[in-house]
């Protein structure tokens, strides 16, 4: 993993449990495909501000369930650019699998403490998170190696093209109904 | 075919010896695989456990991650655009293009040009790979899925849309995925899976009159919470389940994902043959849980469930109907993944015939495909909602989303049949969205007011 992703530094945007994916992002911004476009609109709906003041690396920080609800890519994208990693007590299955599959940091931790505009140091690789602010340290829950493999390949991507399965392939029929 | 090499090379003693050897550590090998498997005291499987051993070659218990095969995969308008972006990033074509379906009922017909956009790439992705694209003509992607036949027992089946859990109705294990998940998927025809834990919903006792599957799925989420059952499968039995419809099944499946469930699943049974006969499918499709499988026990009588109804803005925020009745509303959606079904819509019918919808209200119907939108024509539901002074809409998502029409104002009240009840779900985060079931939704259109369909 490369370090600029490793070692993460930035303020806390604190939200509360259950963040669903309709306000990460609106639905009606799901005609948008990129992580530029998205990010405009990252928490509209329930932080009108975050969008224009989040700074790249930022750290947003949620309770349970982070996450929860549609199984919209849009939602990480929406983050992927600015924010430097989701903190949470929990993840909801689909926007765990979908942050770790495009490269977001997502790290499952005791947030109970971290307070909105806390500034925090996120070491991914040594497991560690110090809140600068408070002055406290607070341990990772470690991934599951598989999931460390997804992540050490930059992403899932990555991870099925460095299967040999794919590359032995023979080349396409161009053949159509 | 040991066999065969052994007496091909039987002249030459020296490599006969070695065969034999060989052959002789086959053999035993065999025996205590035979051993391993009859043997040995093993704990019973869940279905989940069953459908991935099958999928992933080898016997799997919970918590294991396993590579699995597909053998259905689902994409639509919204999330297909970058599940293809993910495709063409790993190779160049599907891994197999009978086993991809696609179909577009988000913003249908394309209500942006940024839809029209989508919808464009898609057609020209469906044609250059030669996959199945029902495009905008048959309706709102779970609800095509299951009445096509697309979705047998026992399968593996991904769809790029959290309520693909709706499938478990007839007996596969189907799941959301996001849209690179899906893009790897459609690549290989393989995933990652945990291996979900299971809890079993057990659920006796008869509905009371005018409460539904609805009611149901919405009382038990409201035990469960949003959370309770986060990567958990969900086994719906018991003797309620075994007397219900496949479309009511597809209701209490298709909501699992609310409590966080990876997917929600019903034995296949009578009904569920009944209903792949239908579509000309047959076969033994016999799937039950082990009695002695690992799982979590929830019991629940469905004599005691009321008409229910989740409150702004969680969809675990239940109540019984009567806690809010009275409470003022706006618009009145019937339709959606979970309650656009043709029995939805004559539950709802039932208590409109000769009704008329209140002033201040405006009700929004819309079957979940062409086919139930032509039963419901041929039937003269849709006749009962015109009359009415509904609006019928083609089959799509419609409202449910908040992206396409149907979009609540600021301060607006929506009562919705449909599965979420987020902030700006349906529109305006300054805006409400109450979930019932299609008949509390049709009382209340009456009434003007959140209303208990049990007193029409």
């Amino acid at each position: 993993m490369a370090r600029s992703k490793a070692h993460i530094a930035g303020r806390v945007w604190k939200f509360e449990d259950n963040v669903d994916t309709d306000a990460i992002i609106p639905g009606k911004y799901l005609v948008l495909n990129s992580s530029k476009d998205l990010a405009k609109h990252a928490f509209e709906n329930v932080r009108p501000n975050f969008a224009s003041q989040v700074i790249k690396g930022d750290v947003v920080v949620g309770g349970e369930n982070f996450g929860c609800g549609s199984s919209r890519e849009h939602a990480p994208l929406a983050l992927k650019d600015n924010v430097g990693v989701v903190l949470a007590r929990s993840f909801a299955r689909i926007f765990f699998r979908n942050a770790i599959d495009i490269g977001l940091p997502v790290v499952e931790c005791d947030t109970t403490e971290i307070e909105d505009g806390d500034i925090v140091y996120v070491d991914l690789e040594r497991g560690n998170i110090h809140n600068k602010t408070q002055n406290k340290e607070i341990p990772i829950t470690p991934f599951p190696p598989f999931i460390k493999n997804i992540i050490d390949a930059g992403g899932l991507v990555q991870y099925i093209k460095n299967a040999a399965q794919l590359e032995s392939r023979e080349p396409r029929e161009l053949e159509m109904d | 075919m040991g066999f065969t090499a052994f007496t091909v090379v039987a002249s030459d003693p020296l490599l006969c010896n070695e065969i034999f050897f060989i052959l002789l550590c086959r053999v035993m090998t065999a025996t205590c695989t035979l051993f391993l498997v009859k043997g040995q005291p093993r704990m019973g499987q869940t279905i989940a456990e069953k459908i991935f051993s099958n999928s992933a070659g080898r016997v799997v218990t919970a918590g294991e991650f396993v590579e699995a095969a597909i053998d259905v995969a689902m994409i639509h308008d919204i999330t297909g655009p970058l599940a293809v972006k993910t495709l063409y990033e790993i190779t160049d074509r599907v891994w197999d293009r009978t086993k991809v379906i696609m179909l577009f009922d988000h913003q249908v017909p394309a209500d942006s040009i940024d839809a029209a956009v989508n919808h464009i790439e898609l057609r020209k992705f469906a044609k250059r790979e030669g996959i199945l694209n029902y495009d905008v003509q048959e309706g709102v992607c779970h609800q095509v899925m299951v009445e096509k036949g697309h979705v047998l027992p026992r399968e593996l089946v991904i769809g790029a849309d959290s309520h693909t859990c709706t499938y478990g109705a007839v007996g596969a294990f189907a799941t959301g995925v996001g849209s690179t998940d899906m893009g790897a998927a459609l690549a290989s025809g393989k995933l990652w899976f945990k291996v979900p834990d299971t809890i079993a919903f057990d659920i006796d006792g008869k509905l009371g009159r005018r409460v539904y599957a609805k009611d149901m799925i919405l009382t038990i989420i409201g035990d469960v919470g949003v959370n309770g059952a986060t990567y958990k499968a969900c086994e719906f039995g018991g003797e309620t389940v075994a007397h219900m419809d496949i479309p009511s099944r597809m209701t209490l499946c298709n909501m699992t994902i609310e409590m966080g469930g990876k997917t929600g699943i019903v034995a296949p049974d009578k009904a569920t043959a009944a209903f792949l006969e239908e579509r000309s499918v047959d076969g033994d499709f016999t799937l039950n849980s082990d009695e002695d499988a690992t799982k979590v026990l929830r019991r629940y009588n469905a004599s005691e469930m009321v008409p229910t109804v989740a409150k702004p803005h969680q969809v675990d925020n239940v109540v019984p109907v009567t806690d809010v009745e009275g409470y003022h509303i706006d618009q009145v959606f019937i339709g959606s993944c979970t309650n656009g079904r043709y029995e939805d819509l004559k539950a709802a019918a039932e208590l409109l015939e000769g009704e008329t919808v209140a002033r201040g209200v405006r009700m929004i119907v819309i079957p979940a495909s062409r086919t139930e939108y032509q039963r419901a024509l041929k039937t003269g539901l849709i006749d009962i909602f015109t009359e009415s002074g509904a609006l019928v809409e083609a089959p799509c998502c419609g409202p449910c989303m908040g992206g396409s029409f149907g979009i609540l104002g600021p301060g607006e009240v929506g009562l919705s049949t449909s599965n979420r009840n987020f902030v700006g779900r349906q529109g305006s985060p300054m805006a409400a969205v109450y979930l019932c079931s299609p008949a509390t939704a049709a009382a209340s259109a009456v009434d003007g007011v959140i209303a208990d369909p049990r007193t029409h």
